[in-house]
């Protein structure tokens, strides 16, 4: 039987690293990305901290080539550098040799051009080529024209869950026998947009986040792109491509609770994660270790840890948030999150929840806090979002 | 793939297309911005929510609700949405406030209702519906994305999807668009825009959702075969992705009795439409309706559910014809639309 559906590719940038080399260095020495915002002016910079990747816009352009007419958002821009990343990595020469899609997630999308020029675009015609960088397409649509992708481009917004629907989806499609090859991923930068959305909510941490804390104080907001290359048994086969890992088990479930907050009980979380542990055909004692969605606001961390309990008992897996190195990258989080759950199975590693002290009482459940040595099978990562939307996805080892 | 219907319709739009699905009776719209005709939200939605819900969330609640109640479904096995730009309205609304208060005195109101999935969500959350729940948001190829999950949901086993797509008119959004002549400019012209000779469209809202099944019902309105989208496609290849598209579903070009196309006016972009009009789509009957639905990412969902109406009720409206062929009975309907030369897609019906 097959394990799933193969991952022959990654590419990553965050703030622990432009590279998924310099991501996992930072992983296993416990260095977080978490500092003060540098590259957005915005009121709350001395009171928020951020998951803030240090390159700026100009460096990404000149590294990507890109004429200085070009009309990136920053969000494009980080997500052509982690495509490029996957796919050279996945080592694909001609990218239509076979059937081959892209799938990609944002929220914030060309936000941070829109916010900028907000009013001098009606003065000015030279930042009117933003306006069209604006709508969530615009990304994936730069970076398919890049890769020379023509036929199958789509893009999703699920809020914070966005990319694990994204895989989701380009793993039912590599099933369906629809796509040969998918790229599958998501990007968000930084925006005044959404630091000042999340600051109305009251979740933004004034310090380092501190997932799964008794005493945690709220999230960093961060930036990432990442993406993933998934391939037919078929694909692998004929180039013989060497496997990352495997997209096993995949489950999308609304909590249908409320627009922004998790239900008490976690019941769409725990909906998500029995129904891709069903997909994956495995039970929940043989997850090795979980990736949570982890935020680290009170609301989040709470309904996660009843959901994992619901589903895993008394026995829950080894479990680490890695938002507390990222800060919360929104639609790109679960894809990052997805890279690091390939770099544990293959490097037998789970990487450590970082400034955590006590257990929340209700639940107690204590992540992992030092770099831990294990053999590691099957790794589950949860993305939770706005609107209910809750996903799953498990990956198994190649 | 698995056999599957068309059980329930809905559409919001700038027609009254909720209380009268006599397409005949539409007007042509001659504003260069014609926002949607409000149903009597009071039957579909709580009063208290109704002043909470912006535009978009309540034209996308109630298509789905009229498609639920035709295919008398309670609780469907997945919620798929399409929306090319989101919650427009309270995302302007948050993004002013921002830039015009310095990031000062802001409520978060607005900001939650901002992200694109606000409709799905708020339809699962008034069904209480814990299923599969998604948001496409591929500019043009928002509202076919959603269609292309729905089958591959039923594929995989899935009985009964809603699906469907919805744009809001935002005023800055709107305003940023005029800025750069996607909207057409000056007077349109009283018989609205097929003949405008101008550049940009005439820009509209609405909301259409469906009901995707695998079974036939009595209320069915189509069997629904396939849909492709292509991202970009030189002009020159158009044609020939059709007739892979086609094949692939075991048919022929002489198979389709009526095409609807998505041409919006815009003389920089119909002649991507007026080419297969006079080529390939010669002898086949050849409709459109954006001078009707006006243009917004989502459109092409006003003529996926005008190709519902026209296979159940076998009438093509007159006030859609593009040219004097007519082949009745209606049997193959293929939907071909795109939108300032990217996004295109093909979708294909038959009668039940």
């Amino acid at each position: 039987m097959s394990k799933g559906v193969a991952i022959t590719g990654m590419g990553i940038i965050s703030s622990i690293g432009n590279t998924v080399e310099e991501n996992y260095q930072s992983l296993i020495s416990k260095t977080p990305g978490i500092s003060r915002i540098e590259s957005i002016d915005t009121i709350h910079k001395n009171n928020i901290k951020v998951g803030e990747v240090k390159t700026s816009n100009q460096e990404f352009i000149q590294q990507l080539g890109l004429p200085q007419s070009n009309n990136y958002s920053r969000t494009a821009l980080l997500a052509e550098i982690s495509v490029l990343e996957a796919v050279e990595n996945a080592g694909i020469k001609d990218m239509n040799s076979c059937k081959t899609g892209l799938i990609s997630a944002t929220s914030v999308a060309g936000m941070d051009k829109t916010e900028k020029y907000y009013y001098s675009l009606f003065e000015e015609s030279q930042n009117r080529k933003y306006i069209t960088a604006h709508p969530a397409g615009d990304a994936t649509t730069k970076i398919a024209n890049r890769l020379g992708i023509t036929d199958f481009v789509t893009t999703i917004s699920t809020a914070c869950s966005s990319s694990a629907n994204a895989i989701m989806l380009g793993a039912r499609m590599i099933k369906a026998g629809k796509l040969d090859r998918v790229i599958v991923g998501g990007a968000d930068c930084l925006s005044k947009f959404t630091i000042n959305g999340f600051k109305t909510l009251m979740i933004l941490s004034e310090d380092n986040c501190r997932p799964f804390d008794a005493d945690r104080t709220g999230l960093n907001l961060g930036e990432a792109a990442a993406f993933l290359v998934l391939e037919s048994d078929a694909q692998v086969k004929k180039c013989n491509k060497e496997i990352l890992g495997y997209v096993s088990g995949y489950a999308n479930a609304n909590d249908a609770f409320h627009q922004t907050a998790s239900s008490e009980n976690g019941e769409g979380a725990t909906l998500a994660m029995t129904k891709a542990l069903k997909i994956a055909n495995i039970s929940a004692n043989e997850i090795d270790y979980i990736n949570a969605h982890g935020t680290a606001t009170n609301n989040n961390d709470a309904s996660e840890s009843k959901a994992i309990r619901r589903v895993f008992g008394d026995t829950v897996p080894d479990l680490s948030s890695t938002k507390s190195y990222t800060g919360h990258t929104l639609a790109a989080a679960a894809v990052i999150e997805a890279v690091y759950s390939i770099l544990a199975l293959q490097n037998a590693t789970v990487f450590p929840n970082l400034n955590f002290k006590t257990a929340i009482p209700e639940t107690n459940i204590t992540p992992v806090t030092e770099v831990l040595k294990k053999d590691l099978n099957h790794v589950l990562s949860n993305s939770f979002g706005f609107g209910g939307n809750c996903s799953t996805l498990i990956f198994s080892k190649a | 793939m698995k056999d599957c219907y068309i059980n329930g319709i809905g559409c919001v739009s700038a027609q009254d297309s909720t209380v009268d699905s006599a397409i005949e009776n539409y007007r042509v719209l001659t504003d260069r911005i014609t926002h949607a005709r409000k149903p009597n939200y009071r039957d579909y939605i709580k009063p208290a929510m109704i002043r909470r819900m912006s535009t978009g969330v309540k034209m996308g609640v109630v298509a789905a609700s009229i498609a639920m109640k035709e295919a008398e479904l309670e609780n469907p096995d997945a919620i798929i949405s399409g929306t090319g730009l989101g919650c427009s309205i309270d995302s302007d609304k948050f993004l002013k406030k921002i830039v015009d208060n310095n990031e000062q005195f802001l409520t978060p109101t607005a900001f939650i209702q901002s992200t694109h999935n606000t409709v799905g969500a708020q339809v699962a959350l008034g069904l209480r519906c814990n299923a599969y729940n998604i948001t496409y948001v591929h500019n043009a190829l928002s509202f076919e994305s959603a269609m292309l999950d729905a089958q591959l949901m039923i594929s995989e086993g899935a009985s009964n999807i809603l699906f469907g797509g919805v744009d809001e008119l935002g005023d800055y959004t709107t305003s940023l668009f005029d800025l750069i002549d996607h909207v057409k400019k000056g007077e349109v012209i009283e018989n609205g825009i097929l003949n405008s000779n101008t550049k940009g469209a005439i820009f509209s809202e609405g909301a259409q959702f469906f009901v995707l099944a695998d079974n036939i019902s009595d209320n069915s309105y189509a069997k629904f075969i396939d849909v492709a989208i292509y991202n970009v496609l030189p002009q020159n290849s158009i044609e020939e992705k059709l007739v892979q598209f086609l094949s692939v579903n075991n048919f022929e070009i002489s198979d389709i009795d009526v095409v609807i196309l998505g041409t919006n006016g815009d003389v920089n972009f119909d002649g991507i439409y007026s080419d297969l009009q006079e080529s390939v789509f010669k002898s086949t009957q050849q409709i459109c309706y954006k001078h009707l639905s006006g243009e917004y990412n989502t459109a092409s969902g006003f003529g996926f559910w005008t190709a519902c109406n026209i296979l159940k009720n076998q009438l093509i409206p007159k006030n859609l014809m593009l040219n004097e062929i007519k082949n009745v009975p209606v049997k193959n309907i293929l939907i071909y639309n795109q939108y300032r030369s990217e996004n295109h897609s093909f979708t294909l019906l038959s009668s039940c």
